[in-house]
């Protein structure tokens, strides 16, 4: 594993996380490398990878990492919710240029932890998750949509 | 119409702290510029030439008298006291200072109105047909699947940071007065049997590429269509181009995967998605639709005294069949001869607010032609409203005529932009109004673009005017024979430019060889399919 050692973020790095089991203390590997190895437990996911392909691999994974290299690149957010769909439980981080205004989206697409290039603003990072006090769509968070909230008995 | 309920209230208000803590962030140094731009663009700020420009949202061009009045409210606080509206149905204030944004916001908020998605890289306010709820054609009302769609789309959180932008258009019958086909995602409502369902089209648009968009799925059981239209907007937003902004809307994926391949995509994800279950509860739909219930019509007298010689040409022009025979829907022209098409001061606005109450069951409609329309009148109230809107010089004519122009802001505002649209659009119609033949023309829908982008629709024109730039030098390029509707088709370019005087002078002898060539009945779109581009450039060039 020696050159993919850069690859991917420690737990230091990440700043915020919303889960509470032990985060994976090792280094990440590409999807192409995810798919050789039967080993491999964290793998980071570029914006043009079809995150698809680690569906057969999800129980062993757990850890993966999305990469935004530019935050208008929205790639990620479909990424995540696919995997969130096919039932991948691991931690699901956001790395590289996360910014305030993206937490919100990105937590409902299934993002769990957070680990941007440029650390955030405490405050503004807290009122940024809390955004929405309700929601419209159903996403991978599973929030009961305005819709149902209106239509239950 | 549609109400909103605490939810909706709440959602628009979250949205208006959001916006106002974003704008905190970039005055004190948190938010660089590029990161702020798609922040404000998602909120309808554009930055133009002289100014910051504010889109406000009218979701499928419906409005009530209170929505109207506050438009004009803003108009007097915030602006010069006029707005302009959109092809996208929407209005934009021309003259808006940053430090006001997030005021005008909270403004809109108290009437249920706001800026959310009229711009940026997201989906956009849904269009739709303007004569919604009134049209004697229509399968059924189409506004509350657009309403449908406009609570799924908003703040959709996988779909905020797409290729490009995305806009839908959502109509219910044979007839398209959306431009639906030209749309990223265009929505028929089609009944089968009894069951109503949704025909999806994909990948039209206007811009430097044009394209009309195929039909890629017939129908689609109503209760699966926001799943149908969230697996398009998936396959979308993973493998639409990123790479170059000019290649990265839906029409060149679906033009370079082709239609077929981008459906197969789409029906895959689409099975997949209705396994994980996404779609709104069957209810929501029918609580919608209780907002739209027809008004409580009455009948009453069927034809109007034609002494008035004015008001029977504006009767004959500007009114539209409704689904009651005891009325019509009016089209309220903001294209004076010589004025600036879609441009309305605030007291037309509060005079359009005012009549929409006492005659028009409280309702207006901003037109996708940059007009707007009283969806509701007694044929025995016309006489009425024409002579308040006539006083209010409101009571132009020429509906789907030559006056009635589309035209982009063009270089007067845009930072965009080429070459002027706006000064071309009031010549012509000055010219064609002060020879009187408009009239003898009849039908002939002139659009206008200041550039490449074609905001103006010169694509969709039966006579379509593109302004670019020649070396320093403003040059209009002719086309001839698009069109938005039905019968939608892509203009042709006539050949070499013209300068300002020269597109005018072009455009009168276009419709010269269309006077002389017409047989019966026929509008100059059916002379041109006819009789071809030849005698047209003959005419031109020869």
């Amino acid at each position: 594993m020696g050159d993919t050692r850069n690859l991917g973020t420690s737990p230091d790095e990440v700043q915020f996380r919303f889960r509470d089991d032990e985060p994976v203390d090792h280094a990440a590997v590409t999807v192409d490398a995810c798919c050789d190895q039967t080993n491999a437990t964290a793998v980071r996911i570029e914006p043009g990878d079809d995150a698809r392909v680690l569906l057969p691999f999800l129980g062993r994974l757990a850890l993966v990492e999305v990469n935004f290299p530019g935050f208008g690149d929205g790639r990620g957010y479909s990424a995540a919710r696919i995997l969130r769909e096919a039932g991948y439980a691991g931690e699901l981080r956001a790395v590289g240029d996360v910014l305030i205004d993206q937490l919100s989206h990105m937590r409902r697409c299934g993002f769990d932890s957070f680990a941007p290039d440029q650390r955030l603003d405490e405050e503004d990072a807290r009122r940024a998750f809390a955004t929405w006090e309700n929601v419209y769509q159903h996403a991978a968070d599973r929030r009961r949509t305005i819709a149902e909230m209106r239509h239950e008995a | 119409m549609y109400q909103y309920d605490h939810y909706d209230q709440a959602m628009v208000e979250a949205r208006v702290a959001e916006f106002r803590d974003q704008a905190r962030r970039r005055l004190e140094g948190k938010l660089t510029e590029d990161q702020f731009k798609p922040l404000r663009l998602m909120n309808g700020l554009y930055l133009q030439l002289h100014a910051y420009m504010l889109r406000v949202a009218i979701p499928y061009g419906t409005l009530d008298a209170r929505q109207m009045e506050m438009l004009a409210d803003i108009a007097d606080k915030y602006d010069r006291g006029y707005g302009h509206f959109t092809t996208r149905q929407n209005i934009q204030y021309n003259w808006i200072r940053l430090e006001d944004a997030a005021d005008i916001l909270a403004d809109l908020a108290t009437v249920g109105m706001h800026a959310i998605q009229t711009s940026g890289n997201c989906i956009r306010n849904i269009s739709s047909d303007h004569f919604a709820g009134a049209a004697a054609d229509e399968v059924v009302d189409p506004r509350p699947y657009a309403e449908l769609m406009r609570q799924w789309s908003s703040f959709h959180p996988e779909f905020t940071y797409l290729p490009r932008k995305f806009k839908i258009a959502v109509i219910a019958s044979a007839k398209d007065r959306a431009a639906m086909r030209l749309h990223d995602i265009g929505v028929r409502i089609v009944k089968r049997g009894e069951e109503i369902g949704a025909a999806f089209y994909a990948g039209g648009g206007m811009g430097r590429t044009p394209m009309i968009a195929p039909l890629i799925r017939d129908f689609v059981p109503i209760d699966q269509f926001i799943t149908y239209a969230e697996a398009c907007l998936r396959v979308y937003n993973r493998y639409g181009r990123r790479d170059n902004k000019y290649k990265a809307r839906i029409k060149i994926l679906v033009h370079e995967l082709g239609a077929a391949e981008y459906t197969r995509q789409v029906e895959e994800e689409f099975a997949h998605l209705l396994s994980v279950g996404v779609e709104p509860p069957r209810e929501e739909l029918a609580r919608i639709a209780e907002h739209f219930a027809p008004p409580a019509f009455v009948d009453g007298p069927k034809t109007v005294d034609r002494s008035d010689p004015d008001f029977a040409l504006w009767v004959d022009r500007n009114t539209h069949r409704h689904k009651h025979d005891a009325y019509v829907s009016a089209v309220i022209s903001l294209k004076p001869a010589g004025g600036i098409p879609g441009d309305a001061t605030s007291d037309q606005m509060r005079l359009v607010a005012k009549l929409a109450r006492d005659y028009s069951f409280d309702e207006v409609r901003v037109m996708h032609t940059q007009n707007l329309l009283l969806p509701h009148v007694r044929i025995a109230d016309l006489q009425a409203v024409w002579t308040s809107l006539d006083a209010a010089g409101l009571g132009s004519a020429n509906m789907d005529t030559i006056e009635d122009i589309i035209a982009c802001p063009g270089l007067d505002y845009c930072s965009l932009a080429n070459a002027r649209s706006i000064p071309l659009a009031q010549r012509i119609s000055e010219r064609f109004a002060a020879t009187g033949r408009t009239e003898v023309v009849g039908e002939l829908k002139l659009k206008i673009s200041g550039c490449i982008n074609a905001c103006g629709h010169h694509h969709a024109g039966h006579i379509g005017i593109l302004g670019v730039d020649k070396k320093g030098v403003e040059n209009y390029q002719l086309s001839l024979g698009g069109s938005e509707a039905e019968d939608v088709a892509l203009a042709k370019i006539t050949g070499p430019g013209f300068d300002e005087d020269g597109v005018i002078a072009a455009v009168e002898k276009v419709t010269d060889i269309y006077l002389a060539q017409r047989t019966n009945g026929e509008r100059f779109l059916d002379t041109y399919r006819r009789i071809g581009m030849e005698p047209f450039k003959e005419a031109l060039y020869g």
